[in-house]
């Protein structure tokens, strides 16, 4: 029996595919500077990936990030774009750690997670929730194409089912 | 190149930098350039809110070297920093800035 515990987390109505993403407006940060946009204007471009995940000095955020910019997504005509609870400040150092080619975007207050239904309580932190640790593919008019909500604490993310998926809905 | 150096290193040259500027443009006619706490900054964002003037904000951080961004527009790394794509201006200072605003969109 392992000497560890993994969480199953409650059920949640979350945002699933087929539904329409709701739109919202945050700093979206880079490696130079950040500036508000807007989820629908990321889309009009290219389809979207948002991935949200944990604080930024979590593990759980190194790797799944580690991961993704390792497997090169977002190379070709997709735009793949983060969303954590951390500041502007904590995510331009986290993109210049980790060399990564993409946006994050800043939510401290953690609305976005509510919206989509992924809030996630955080432990022993009063006052602090962040979001589930969730994939959601997005058209241009925010439908999802595809949806993966961690159901575990900590999540069972596994990049390479995610790839997989995305693949075959391109 | 230490790690400390390394991280504070701009993604200048890395293979992925292009996608990366591609997705952040913006139709905003003028962008302010700033960072938080930045009372000249205010002042500029205070003088455009009372001539009813939209103005896109981008922050920077307030170290100097990791302002690269400022540099390559305006040739310095001092905020605040205004581009007026509409009509081709680039302009520092903030006392510059409001004077430039007041005299474009200040009206009769």
């Amino acid at each position: 029996m392992a000497d560890f515990d993994v969480v199953e987390l409650p059920d949640t109505e979350h945002l699933s595919e087929g539904e329409r993403a709701p739109d919202f407006t945050r700093p979206l940060v880079k490696a130079e500077c950040w500036e508000d946009r807007s989820l629908s204007e990321l889309a009009e471009r290219n389809p979207v990936l948002l991935v949200f995940f944990p604080m930024d000095g979590t593990g759980m955020a190194k790797y799944t990030w580690i991961g993704i910019r390792d497997r090169e997504w977002g190379a070709s005509d997709l735009t793949v774009v983060g969303l954590s609870i951390s500041t502007p400040y904590e995510h331009m150092a986290f993109i210049h750690r980790h060399r990564l080619p993409f946006g994050l975007f800043s939510d401290p207050g953690n609305g976005v997670a509510d919206t989509f239904g992924i809030v996630h309580e955080h432990g022993g932190m009063t006052g602090v929730a962040g979001p589930r640790p969730s994939f959601f593919l997005l058209e241009s008019d925010l439908t999802v194409e595809y949806a993966w909500v961690a159901q575990l604490w900590p999540p069972e993310t596994d990049l390479d089912a995610v790839e997989a998926a995305i693949d075959s809905k391109a | 190149m230490t790690a400390a150096n390394e991280a504070l290193t701009p993604l200048a040259g890395h293979r992925f930098a292009s996608p990366m500027s591609r997705d952040v443009e913006t139709s905003a006619e003028l962008v302010l350039y700033r960072h938080v706490g930045c009372p000249y900054c205010e002042r500029v964002v205070r003088v455009a809110n009372d001539l009813d003037v939209p103005i896109h904000s981008r922050f920077v951080v307030p170290e100097h070297s990791q302002r690269d961004v400022i540099k390559r527009i305006s040739g310095s790394r001092t905020v605040p920093l205004l581009v007026d794509e509409s009509r081709g201006i680039t302009m520092s200072e903030s006392a510059n800035i409001v004077e430039y605003l007041d005299r474009t969109y200040g009206g009769s």
